[in-house]
């Protein structure tokens, strides 16, 4: 899933200082699963915003609605008759969210109140690691279930660096050298031989450095 | 001469059977010409090529082909070090083109420490290219007279092409795999991590040696000698993948006040003694960290001096 | 027992704390309290194994959220206590009142209605 984390009270609380009325609006997609933006988080973004706008001793009206997915302009359609109620509205969902909302509707201003940071997965009861770059070209199958373009702080595909040290990556002891990782169970498997021959330079058009992507599939779309 | 890949200093000492012995010089932090001249003149013949890093730790220096460069005009001569965080395949071939332009003849190839230990931890790193992926394309440019994509170079780069190995971090069983990775990928050279914990580096040697990997290419053992108790434990603590043991620290602690750095000196010394006479140990690679006025001295009394002329 | 403590505490019966959320604890501030406390089971003996514990993550984040919003973070309290511990109950309703009385009413009811 795509993981976010909220943004510091205070940076959402600038993006609408001029506000009478907001609404916030929630997504039932990745952002409720990694509890960021789900209904239940939108509420504790409107009581806390009214907290502090109470402290301020401004008044603000403040509703909440979430949607099925806010990237898909099926649900995003679902705000049409309320948009214009309001000054301003924040969306919880990922950062695609507030560019769909935006771009339905393009008379109102939408504010994004997380900060979206990698696709990953729930490793325990509230932790949530990155898994996946998005590069395009998928490699996994060649180390064993682990990816080191996300993984590896350097995205190696011909590692460990020197910096491998104790199983742990050069910049934090607290990341796992994946590197060390995908070494280890290859050893372990009687694998080793697959990493003895040079990986060549990946071809990165793939990824996000050959330009914003596009994906089409002619037997869905319509037209 | 035509069976030179590159005809550098440091490939015909190496390959006329020398014992090779190199040093290092960090570029200024900022455009002081004269005090880079000055640190290089303390190396000038007394090692056979000096390494030019290249924004080591992550923190920006001159660029490491600028001062490579001034190093050739002083008569010394550079072994130009690229690293992969901070460019990407264009950048790195027009930089290679660059420094050959420049008369520059060696150059050694590695990943680069993350920007997260530098100066600008803010910065985007590259890694379009892993270090043995540069290794293959410097050797490409060399050999095939080719860009990357495979177009013609009109006039090829010749370098003599360099590498690290760090026997000291993890996994040590793969180690000598990664460095054997290299050396097919096209390394003519490999400069290794720092040495202090002897045994594992001997235990290293051999394995690289039971592999024939030391008649493929010219193996020199990196020491650095330590000029205090602090810097000693600073390494062992706080370098990733730096093997310090402590009878080491504790032999520096016992040298007692005022005599660590010569106490450090002499490990080295006898460090450089045991190199000379292992199998497969082609030179020693003096990394004097900001202490290139001692290294005279110390190659000196190695009994390094004077440098083969070849 | 008919023990007293300070009739200015509403209390608000839960079956267990781990039922207490965020929410209900912004809504009290929200709504004027000057201060709202969870008394939960002693640690280690939930009868749903780990309610108190996660009451006790919650009252954490709500007082980080007072914290960036500029409000006393000392509003909002857990305490342990056994359900036989009356004294301890009556004993912890007065220590709450006598925190918040020493803070003064809640920032946020400085509020003039709106017109």
């Amino acid at each position: 899933m795509i993981v976010a984390d909220r943004k510091p009270i205070q940076e959402i609380l600038e993006m609408v200082k001029d506000c009478k009325k907001v609404l916030i609006v929630g997504c039932k997609g990745c952002v409720t699963v990694c509890n960021v933006g789900g209904s239940k988080e939108v509420g504790v973004l409107a009581a806390t915003l009214k907290i502090a706008f109470k402290k301020e001793e401004i008044s603000i009206e403040m509703d909440e609605k979430t949607l099925e997915r806010q990237c898909d302009p099926e649900y995003v359609d679902q705000l049409k008759d309320m948009v214009d109620d309001y000054d301003g509205i924040i969306s919880m969902a990922c950062g695609v969210g507030p560019q769909f909302l935006s771009a339905a509707y393009p008379e109102q201003r939408f504010f994004p109140a997380v900060n979206t940071t990698f696709f990953g997965g729930a490793v325990g009861h509230g932790i949530w690691e990155e898994r996946c770059a998005g590069c395009g070209t998928c490699v996994i199958h060649y180390f064993d279930g682990m990816c080191p373009i996300a993984r590896c702080s350097k995205s190696l595909l011909n590692g460990p660096c020197g910096g491998s040290a104790d199983g742990k990556c050069e910049i934090s002891k607290d990341l796992e050298c994946i590197w060390d990782m995908i070494v280890r169970k290859k050893m372990e498997h009687g694998r080793i031989d697959d990493l003895l021959e040079m990986k060549p330079a990946k071809d990165w058009q793939t990824a996000r450095d050959g330009g914003p992507r596009k994906s089409v599939r002619e037997e869905l779309a319509n037209e | 001469m035509s069976d030179m890949k590159a005809g550098s200093n440091l490939e015909k000492v190496l390959k006329a059977g020398h014992f090779a012995f190199t040093g290092e010089c960090g570029p200024p932090k900022g455009a002081n010409v004269e005090h880079l001249k000055e640190k290089v003149a303390h190396l000038k013949g007394m090692v056979d090529s000096v390494n030019v890093t290249d924004n080591q730790t992550a923190v920006v220096r001159m660029s490491s082909w600028a001062a490579s460069a001034i190093m050739v005009q002083e008569g010394v001569e550079p072994n130009f070090q690229m690293v992969c965080r901070d460019r990407n395949r264009l950048a790195m071939m027009s930089d290679i083109l660059g420094v050959y332009a420049m008369g520059i003849r060696n150059m050694l190839c590695l990943s680069g420490d993350h920007q997260r230990f530098g100066n600008h931890p803010q910065a985007k790193n590259v890694y379009d290219i892993d270090s043995i992926q540069l290794i293959a394309m410097v050797k490409m440019m060399r050999d095939e007279g080719q860009f990357m994509n495979g177009e013609e170079i009109d006039e090829s780069p010749r370098l003599f092409i360099g590498a690290a190995s760090n026997p000291f971090a993890d996994p040590f069983e793969y180690r000598v795999h990664r460095l054997a990775k290299k050396i097919a990928a096209g390394a003519d050279f490999i400069q290794t991590q720092c040495i202090y914990n002897m045994d594992k580096f001997r235990d290293f040697m051999k394995m690289a040696v039971d592999m024939g990997l030391h008649e493929k290419c010219y193996i020199l053992a990196g020491v650095t000698p330590m000029k205090s108790v602090g810097m000693a434990r600073y390494m062992a603590k706080s370098v990733p993948g730096m093997d310090v043991p402590e009878s080491l620290i504790k032999r520096l602690k016992d040298a007692g006040k005022g005599k660590v750095a010569e106490e450090g000196i002499k490990f080295a010394l006898e460090q450089i003694e045991e190199f000379k006479e292992m199998e497969g140990v082609a030179g020693v690679h003096l990394m004097a960290i900001e202490w290139e006025h001692r290294v005279p001295e110390i190659a000196e009394r190695a009994g390094v001096l004077p440098r083969p002329e070849v | 027992m008919r023990l007293s403590y300070p009739t200015n505490i509403t209390i608000i019966q839960v079956p267990c704390t781990g039922r207490v959320d965020i929410i209900h604890l912004l809504n009290a501030i929200e709504d004027g309290a000057d201060g709202v406390y969870v008394a939960g089971c002693l640690e280690g003996e939930c009868h749903y194994m780990t309610g108190n514990l996660k009451a006790k993550k919650r009252v954490r984040y709500v007082k980080k959220v007072l914290e960036e919003l500029g409000i006393e973070p000392e509003r909002v309290e857990m305490f342990n206590l056994s359900a036989g511990e009356g004294p301890r109950f009556a004993e912890i309703a007065r220590e709450m009142d006598k925190r918040i009385r020493e803070l003064g009413p809640s920032p946020i009811n400085n509020l003039k209605k709106a017109v």
